[in-house]
């Protein structure tokens, strides 16, 4: 049984402009111990999907329909007290800016005995003694003596760790980690993802990464969802996903990559600009920047379909089969650069 | 015409922390940029790389006078600029330009498009109003946006519009050089194609000099024709972008190349990476030696600690400041750490008694 299992999952906010779907019929699963890349642009509803699995959606302006099973319980139809139960114990968050979940004004070991005492019934010195090992765990220089800092004491790299080891300190079976390391350095964001990679071996936690960098996804996932104006338009594991590539979005973002392990002259453009999501394209949501686009994706919406004939990779896209293997062949020979 | 338009030579700025309210005296300097020397050839760009704090944007202010240097020169085509009047500057104002990072903060957000695009224009004093708005239209179609958004307000554009308008304000009088400060670091990978793209035309169209900073080395490498690598306001190895990223000879250029994720996951699990422990420490009081070994993989106690390294050529075109160069690349972290013995009378330490 897959550990998280989200079924067309709908997400709808009440704005001033109108209702924004800002999550639109999404579903993916995440295998027990295994890396999940969430991979898209900003505004595709990444943080979103993720917000509402974890029930951290405003209640006011949000209303959302599907099922999140973990562990077969549904998330979404979950008493309040239950799902805060759940949070920071089996499932925990970690966000972009680690200030969002870490507080100003206490200690970094008062917060993370705080979170040990929330889940686990021990003693105050136990607490603070796994307190010191998650933070070595974490690679926290001087543990013993940083643990009573606050976190303005603590550079970029070094309050990312410490928002790491308070989201592993009640070893979750679920970590969702929203850009975890997009304002950081490249070598700090090796080190933060060799350590979560390590964690991830020593507790069997799974993970959700969310990212809008495909390198990123190579390095650390197992299984990637792609999305687009709120729905995932690809779907398949990392190796299918690199190597066969299946609808022209992906070949996009692909190509739109400088990347070091090849010259490329130009960069593939997508053009235009991502969907408004209060008044989406009709038919295929990626139609109008779409250089494939023919007369059945304005009116029809593809279905998230077998793309290449195999079961775990799927795609939206009204391209034949045969076409679309004769473009990944012609495109990948320039790294798919220059699609347009 | 000499072929370098820009040649800094020992740059250096150093931001005084002082102490006292009536009688402020200083107690000690924040050595953002120290000594940095290079050459920037026309109609080329210069990539510049290092991590967040290694003082790439305090360098881009100094070349551009935004901020008086500490010490060393500045020369813009064939002319000293440190220590000239603002009277002085003007005429030179026109001939460099800036874009930065953020899209957002970079324009003014109470402007019409029309008069940020056509501020240099204004300030010094070119053309009629009619001409101003010609050109300006103009402008803004060379960069791709719809001239007829002339009336527009900033916060009309998407983050990728912004930049493209950041781009035409820069190009408003003809400028001979373009310093980007980051220009896509905060954009979308779809955005971020088109503005590179946009860069690169524009480049051959107008033949202009870039020199372009950015903590993204695939960025780096996709537009630049040479790099210089930047640690703790020190240029520690410059060279073609061809040498530096087939050949780095600098242990902190091989550890932020290896650092790199490809999107190519078998590569991505092949490859051995090479991991630097801690953070850029602070400028405020920077180690003894050479300023890269704390975090360094073949720091050799009793030399990398003691003497400073020079930035001298190891081959060609090719300059490091190391005293232990790497022999090849790529390399593991075990080579890494175990710099053959010949090295130590290499090139890199060549430097003169500590
Ligand atoms: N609280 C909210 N109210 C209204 N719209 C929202 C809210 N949160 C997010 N959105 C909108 O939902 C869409 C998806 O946002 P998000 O999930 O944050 O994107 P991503 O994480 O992929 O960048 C965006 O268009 C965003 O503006
Ligand atoms: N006005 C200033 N006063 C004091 N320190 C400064 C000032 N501007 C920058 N610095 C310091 O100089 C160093 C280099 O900064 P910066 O040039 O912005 O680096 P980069 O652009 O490479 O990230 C940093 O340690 C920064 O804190
Ligand atoms: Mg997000
Ligand atoms: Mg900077």
């Amino acid at each position: 049984m897959a550990l998280l299992d989200v079924r067309d999952l709908h997400t709808t906010f009440r704005t001033d402009d109108g209702l924004v779907k800002a999550v639109d019929g999404v579903s993916f699963t995440v295998e027990p111990g295994k890396t999940l890349g969430i991979v898209g642009e900003s505004g595709s509803g990444k943080s979103v999907t993720c917000l509402t699995i974890m029930g951290l959606n405003d209640r006011r302006s949000a209303s959302t329909s599907g099922q999140a099973l973990f562990k077969g319980a549904d998330l979404l139809a979950m008493p309040k007290n239950e799902l805060r139960a759940l949070r920071g114990n089996e499932i925990s968050m970690i966000f972009q800016d680690p200030m969002t979940s870490l507080n100003p004004v206490h200690t970094i070991g008062r917060q993370l005995v705080e979170a040990v005492h929330l889940h686990q019934d021990v003693s105050r010195s136990s607490a603070r003694s796994q307190s010191l090992d998650v933070l070595k765990a974490v690679g926290i220089p001087n543990a013993e003596r940083r643990i009573d800092d606050y976190p303005h004491q603590f550079s970029g790299g070094m309050r990312q760790r410490v928002m790491i080891a308070m989201a592993l300190i009640n070893h979750p079976d679920l970590l969702i980690a929203d850009e975890p390391t997009t304002a950081l350095d490249v070598t700090t964001q090796a080190q933060i993802l060799k350590l979560m990679d390590t964690l991830q071996k020593e507790y069997g936690s799974a993970i959700v990464m969310i990212t809008h960098d495909l390198g990123v996804v190579a390095e650390i996932a197992d299984d990637v969802v792609v999305m687009y104006g709120a729905q995932v338009v690809e779907r398949a594991t990392a190796e299918e996903l690199f190597a066969r590539p299946s609808m022209p979005y992906t070949w996009g973002l692909l190509g739109s990559l400088p990347r070091i392990d090849h010259d490329v002259e130009r960069l593939a453009q997508i053009p235009g600009t991502p969907p408004s999501l209060l008044n989406p394209p009709s038919g295929c949501r990626f139609h109008p920047r779409c250089t494939y686009a023919m007369s059945i994706c304005q009116s029809e919406q593809p279905p998230l379909a077998s793309a290449t004939g195999s079961e775990t990779h799927l795609s939206r896209c009204h391209l034949d089969q045969a076409t679309r293997l004769t473009e990944i062949k012609k495109l990948e020979s320039g790294h798919f650069a220059e699609v347009t | 015409m000499s072929d370098d338009l820009l040649v800094v030579e020992g740059l250096k700025k150093h931001f005084p922390v002082t102490r006292g309210i009536i009688f402020q005296r200083q107690v000690a300097a924040v050595k953002a940029v120290d000594g940095v020397s290079f050459t920037v050839k026309r109609g080329e760009t210069l990539g510049v790389v290092g991590e967040s704090g290694c003082g790439k944007s305090t360098m881009a202010r100094c070349i551009m006078r935004l901020i008086e240097p500490t010490a060393g020169s500045v020369v813009f085509d064939g002319r000293e600029i440190t220590g000239l009047s603002r009277h002085e500057l003007r005429p030179i104002r026109r001939e460099m330009m800036m874009v930065f990072q953020d899209p957002y903060a970079s324009l003014n957000p109470r402007k019409r498009v029309g008069a940020i695009v056509g501020e240099a224009l204004e300030v010094h004093k070119i053309g009629t109003a009619t001409e101003t708005k010609r050109r300006v239209q103009e402008l803004l179609e060379i960069v791709g946006l719809n001239p007829e958004h002339y009336n527009r307000f900033p916060h009309e554009f998407s983050g990728g519009q912004r930049q493209r308008i950041g781009v035409a304000r820069a190009l408003a009088i003809n400028p001979k050089l373009i310093v980007c400060d980051e220009p896509v670091s905060a954009l979308d990978v779809s955005v971020q194609a088109q503005i590179l793209n946009l860069l690169k035309d524009l480049q051959k169209e107008f033949g202009l000099t870039y020199v372009f900073i950015a903590h993204d080395l695939n960025v780096v490498r996709h537009i630049s024709d040479r790099v210089l690598v930047m640690y703790l306001g020190h240029a520690v190895e410059v060279a073609t972008r061809d040498e530096l990223y087939h050949h780095p000879r600098h242990p902190y250029t091989g550890a932020l190349l290896s650092a790199v994720p490809v999107p190519n996951p078998e590569l991505a699990r092949a490859r051995q990476q090479i991991l630097l422990e801690g953070d850029v420490p602070s400028p405020l009081n920077p180690p003894s030696g050479c300023w890269f070994h704390p975090r360094c993989p073949r720091h050799h106690p009793g030399v990398c600690d003691v003497r400073e390294p020079q930035l001298v050529a190891a081959a060609g075109d090719h300059r490091v400041a190391c005293h232990f160069p790497l022999e090849r690349w790529p390399m593991n972290a075990a080579e890494m750490a175990a710099p053959a013995a010949s090295a130590s009378t290499g090139a890199g330490t060549a430097t003169g008694a500590p």
